[in-house]
């Protein structure tokens, strides 16, 4: 189980909380859905949860986050690298820069976690395999394309096997059916593997199909938190600034000139939408 | 402003054949959206435009310039460009002085840069960060940061690559709405996405890359409902034109109030049957 109890924090020289008051129980193995405006504290829930907060970004905090028993804001970023993992927002702020290739690039992190080498070269092959970076495997990872770069964040952090696995924003760059491809790779990770992951996602078609459950941000607080097509059909999430599918959209334009009864809850999925349009 | 690629190729030294013979004419005040998989080709395509990158074989014209015979300074007059990663192209203390680069390195008189400057920041709405260093600005800040010191060079051209990216619903909205201001002042714009609701929003015409070829290429609408071709792209029809499928409705809608009128004639139509 991951908790927040309590938790506040601010960034250095900031007055406001970037997060304020945060209580929230994430079960291990749940795919959780982080959502909200630009801004909210997505990124910094994110940190948190990695230790980046306050370890790298320095501030003020108040309150805690745990990770089982482990004290996240008191273990030092070594003791958390074999537990939790994050995938940056911007993969060229996450490669090393130290390695030529990609296949060096995702031996880095198991490097560092002391893994013999028969087993760094059996999880590369197998992390390169999933992400579908066979291609790329011995270019360096700065000659790669904005979607590619993407991959071998996702694929470097995979390789280690976290726990709990925290991406933000991590398929921002690929192409749709990378992006698809990404969320069943966390479902099964998840389901399968027992991963409990955290994902900051913009996406909210893909996020109502795949995650377990969602939470809204709106200024540092937890304002929405439930089933994801529960969550994501509320009408309030216009006023947070969240937006809507199109399904959801089309759905209140045709409520609107009464072509289908007010009462009918808005469709999130593609197959819900089937149905409440029939 | 008229662009032309004309039977183009490159290979990057890695052997990765990026383009491969590629043919296009966008027409002046065309506003065209560049859609594909991963690594289809379509960045090293925009790249050709200012001359970041030559064409190994073949032609490239910006406005009747053949871009052969010019230096990218020279084309930067013509050809606005936002980055997909604003991090490679903000380099200044502030972000006012971030957008005045532009239009004071292309040599125009100080007042000129600075009312430049200062529209381009309120189309932005980032007139409260002027004095921001802007690495103190948030990731999508940035965005709109590099977006408005493109915006403030006024070239006729305009190569955005992923401008919709990491912005909420209402970044996205205002920048919509910054495109169609644009389009309506007539300036030619590319418009690099793997959001295709945004582009069938945005864009009047769709060009599908893969592996260095152009796949399809045509109106919005007629583009975005070949589904098989798209997924051959790696991409999908925006959401509404595949729920008007799902439905067997006989429309591509690309905007809400397309779909809704499209869905009034469905409904009736399957009144009377």
């Amino acid at each position: 189980m991951i908790r927040f109890k309590e938790f506040t924090y601010r960034y250095p020289n900031q007055v406001n909380p970037a997060l304020d008051s945060i209580n929230l129980g994430i079960p291990d193995g749940q795919f959780l859905g982080v959502v909200g405006p630009n801004g909210a504290g997505k990124s910094t829930l994110c940190y948190a949860l990695a230790g980046f907060v306050p370890h790298f970004f320095h501030g003020s905090l108040a309150g805690g986050v745990y990770i089982g028993k482990l004290d996240v804001q008191q273990s030092t970023l070594g003791e958390l690298a074999g537990e939790v993992g994050l995938v940056f927002q911007n993969p060229f702020n996450q490669i090393s820069g130290a390695r030529f290739t990609v296949r060096e690039e995702i031996a880095f992190g198991l490097e560092n976690l002391g893994l013999v080498r028969k087993e760094i070269e059996r999880r590369i092959e197998e992390a390169l395999e999933i992400i579908g970076l066979e291609e790329v495997a011995n270019r360096s990872p700065f000659a790669l394309s904005g979607g590619q770069q993407q991959r071998v964040a996702i694929a470097s952090i995979l390789a280690m096997q976290p726990r709990l696995l925290v991406l933000d924003e991590p398929t921002s760059q690929l192409d749709p059916q990378s992006t698809q491809e990404v969320f069943r790779i966390l479902e099964k990770l998840a389901r399968r593997g027992g991963t409990t992951v955290v994902l900051v996602e913009h996406k909210l078609e893909w996020l109502a199909s795949f995650v377990d459950r969602v939470i809204v941000l709106s200024e540092g607080r937890v304002v929405l938190d439930g089933k994801p097509i529960k969550i994501l059909a509320d009408e309030e999430l216009k006023k947070i600034g969240v937006g809507q599918t199109q399904y959801s959209l089309a759905a209140t334009a045709v409520k609107k000139k009464n072509l289908v009864p007010k009462s009918k809850s808005l469709p999130v999925t593609l197959k819900q939408a089937q149905s409440f349009f029939k | 402003m008229k662009l032309t690629l004309e039977h183009v190729t490159f290979t990057y030294p890695t052997g990765v054949r990026a383009l491969d013979g590629i043919n296009l004419a966008i027409k002046s005040g065309e506003l065209a959206a560049l859609v594909g998989e991963n690594g289809a080709g379509k960045t090293t395509l925009v790249k050709m435009l200012n001359g970041l990158l030559r064409p190994q074989e073949g032609k490239v014209t910006v406005g009747g310039w053949n871009t052969a015979d010019f230096s990218t300074a020279e084309l930067a007059s013509r050809v606005g460009f936002l980055f997909q990663n604003p991090d490679e192209q903000l380099f200044e203390r502030t972000v006012r002085r971030e957008i005045a680069f532009g239009p004071s390195n292309q040599g125009f008189p100080a007042r000129k840069v600075a009312s430049r400057t200062k529209a381009a920041l309120e189309t932005v709405e980032l007139a409260d960060s002027a004095d921001q260093n802007p690495y103190d600005l948030e990731p999508f800040e940035r965005k709109l940061l590099a977006l408005a010191a493109t915006l403030a060079m006024e070239t006729p051209v305009l190569v955005l690559d992923e401008p919709s990216i990491g912005q909420d619903a209402a970044g996205r909205h205002r920048i919509s709405r910054i495109l169609k201001e644009l389009h309506k002042r007539g300036r030619t714009i590319l418009l690099i996405s793997h959001d295709l609701d945004f582009c069938a929003e945005n864009a009047e015409r769709a060009i599908v890359m893969a592996h260095g070829h152009i796949l399809a290429d045509g109106t919005t609408a007629d583009v975005f409902s070949q589904t098989d071709t798209l997924l051959k792209a790696a991409v999908f029809p925006p959401q509404l034109i595949r729920l008007a499928q799902t439905l067997k409705m006989s429309a591509n809608p690309l905007t809400i109030s397309q779909f809704v009128s499209a869905y009034a004639k469905w409904r009736n139509r399957k009144k009377k049957l």
